[in-house]
């Protein structure tokens, strides 16, 4: 049984239909990745599960239980972990008080603390700002506190949204090593991207979205192969007619 | 309430809280040394004290509300009536009610039943933000005056309500002619809200509010009910002005509508303001400032001023009246503070880093600076090599 599985869903901004029927599976300790370019409907794939936006349409299975329509807070209770779009760090508050909202839900200390220290042994960065507001951090160190802090949540399956967004190409590659990182861990990952090509360097499987649809679905090698995706994705039509 | 729970876990605020309790403990010897002060240089202060304390009771209330969890309310006079008039309704023999209570009851249940209304107005605003919810509240506040105007076979109407109950204890009535009496009272009551309202900010519920309004959708990803927060937000802050009007109520003896308008709306967001947006004692000071001009500041400041213009012969300033000029007054330290200490007078530390961050260098050591320039160096790389991807397509 797939932890995640999307079927024909639906979504809305207003009169807007977003998402045209996405149907997707994560298996259990799986990166996945929905490719796709700016518009298509990745940020809204993942909202709609976490429960940011409602679908209107289609159902939405967690470790077999429904949660489409649940209120987001009820669906990061279930260990649904969410880093959104833009970082989104609480940039008064310390790097450390960050940390601590993501465990918000957590009530045992020695959990916390665990937590504490699985996202500063992965982001040994994080520890040395402990203490200063998170919105005076570099976007890189922005972007390992918003992973970060969804981590705190001990979370059964990573909803990471562009990670890769305005970061240095040497900063993509360590961020895209620690994705690896946590995935070992345990913890499977839904993973949207621009980045195609970084995206499917870590993932088995990957979907590409396409105004608002589900256009091809394979492995990431399948995908790395196929001629569409490296000549939209890829950029590399240039290369092949060379 | 499992929201409530402290935890006392929450990062560096232990210490914090007992660097934080020294001028507290300061602020407090000195509030009940103050009426032997007053007499000893006979500044005769601590009858408009009385008032100004209830005013910054409110300005405490409102703070849960805009400060920490950042909902623009303007229409918190309401409350202010609500807690007023369920005094007077519980106490006074005019009360249409079967049964009276005594003050302290009426007290307890007035700081209930704002709570209540204070849920009544957060359910239809839950989904607003910004000027619409600004927009909601003001209406708000608007109505609920209106309606104690127009139900004058219960409120009295324009008529008010009058007598009502005094607090007693130990035997001992407190009346009009005892103004030491009521301002132990009031500061007895402004410490126990502080207290509460300590107790609050330090607890999971206030941190899901400071979360609320830094970031609406990070809080809601990290499992904030947004909602819930909102709502409390909104009860626990009116709340507070069930203490303040009941206090109001039996102090002055007498209510009508007309004393719940929009001026005491906009004073107390003021005050909120001109302290220190999420610092209860910021706000506690801007509050007392504020609102000693508006009571006896103005007066006094005119006085000198005719004074000495009287003396020096500089026409002008026998002619000035800063009593007329209260509101604008007010409006032009409004500006000024937004225009020159956006944060207040005593900003909490959040507030300061975020509004001043782009004037002072970071906190960056080892080297983080180098990094962010390295960091743009590659960025602007990465971005001139992008067109030579997309000329294929």
């Amino acid at each position: 049984m797939p932890i995640l599985e999307l079927e024909d869903v639906h979504s809305y901004y207003g009169h807007i239909h977003a998402l045209k029927g996405i149907s997707l599976t994560v298996e259990e300790g799986e990166i996945v990745t929905l490719i796709g370019a700016n518009g298509a409907g990745k940020s809204t794939t993942l909202r709609t599960i976490s429960g940011l936006i409602r679908p209107r349409a289609g159902t939405i299975r967690f470790q077999g239980q429904r949660i489409d329509g649940l209120p987001p807070h009820r669906v990061a209770a279930l260990r649904i972990g969410h880093s959104p779009e833009g970082r989104r760090v609480f940039p008064r508050m310390t790097v450390r008080e960050n940390l601590e909202m993501g465990a918000y839900l957590q009530t045992d200390k020695a959990q916390i603390d665990r937590g504490l220290e699985r996202v500063y042994d992965l982001f040994p960065r994080l520890k040395e700002r402990e203490k200063q507001a998170a919105g005076t951090l570099s976007g890189g160190e922005q972007q390992m506190l918003a992973i970060g802090r969804a981590l705190m949540s001990d979370p059964l399956i990573l909803l990471l949204d562009e990670p890769s967004m305005g970061l240095a190409p040497n900063l993509v590659e360590l961020i895209f090593d620690i994705i690896a990182d946590i995935n070992r861990q345990g913890t499977a990952i839904l993973l949207v991207e621009q980045n195609a090509h970084m995206a499917l360097s870590v993932a088995s499987r990957g979907y590409v979205i396409q105004t608002g649809q589900i256009i091809l679905a394979d492995t990431a090698e399948g995908l790395q192969r196929n001629e569409m995706v490296r000549r939209a994705y890829l950029g590399e039509e240039s290369a092949l007619a060379g | 309430m499992s929201v409530l729970k402290g935890v006392a876990s929450w990062g560096t605020a232990a210490p914090d809280r007992r660097r934080r309790a020294i001028p507290f403990v300061i602020a407090v010897v000195f509030a009940l040394l103050y009426p032997f002060i007053d007499q000893a240089i006979g500044l005769r202060y601590i009858d408009p004290m009385v008032s100004i304390l209830i005013l910054v009771l409110l300005a405490l209330g409102l703070n849960i509300v805009v400060g920490i969890a950042g909902l623009l309310d303007l229409g918190y006079a309401a409350f202010f009536a609500i807690g007023a008039y369920t005094a007077a309704f519980l106490t006074s023999p005019a009360s249409p009610l079967p049964y009276r209570t005594n003050f302290w009851i009426a007290m307890a249940i007035s700081f209930f039943v704002a709570m209540i209304f204070g849920v009544i107005l957060g359910i239809p605003v839950l989904r607003l933000r910004g000027d619409y919810l600004a927009i909601v509240t003001l209406g708000f506040g608007e109505i609920v005056p209106r309606i104690f105007l127009n139900l004058d076979s219960i409120t009295g109407g324009s008529k008010g309500i009058n007598p009502i109950g005094k607090p007693s204890i130990f035997g001992y009535t407190l009346d009009a002619s005892n103004p030491v009496g009521w301002y132990y009272l009031v500061i007895c009551v402004g410490i126990l809200s502080i207290f509460l309202i300590n107790r609050m900010l330090d607890s999971r519920l206030g941190r899901s509010w400071m979360a609320l309004r830094e970031d609406e959708i990070a809080a809601a990803s990290n499992g904030i009910n947004i909602m819930g927060t909102k709502m409390l937000a909104f009860a626990m802050g009116a709340s507070f002005s069930g203490f303040a009007g009941s206090i109001f109520a039996a102090r002055f003896q007498f209510i009508d509508p007309f004393r719940f308008d929009f001026t005491i709306s906009v004073m107390v967001l003021a005050m909120v303001i001109l302290g220190g947006l999420g610092n209860t004692y910021g706000v506690i000071i801007g509050g007392i400032i504020m609102a000693s001009y508006d009571r006896f500041l103005a007066e006094r400041l005119t006085g000198w001023l005719h004074a000495i213009g009287n003396s020096t012969g500089i026409e002008v300033l026998t002619r000035i009246d800063l009593l007329n000029s209260r509101l604008f007054i007010f409006g032009a330290a409004l500006i000024l503070t937004m225009l020159l200490r956006p944060e207040g007078l005593f900003p909490s530390r959040r507030r300061a880093a975020e509004l001043h961050a782009g004037e002072e260098e970071p906190e960056v050591f080892d080297g983080g600076t180098v990094l962010e320039q390295e960091r743009q160096t590659l960025y602007d790389v990465e971005v001139a090599q992008e067109p030579t991807g997309e000329h294929g397509t």
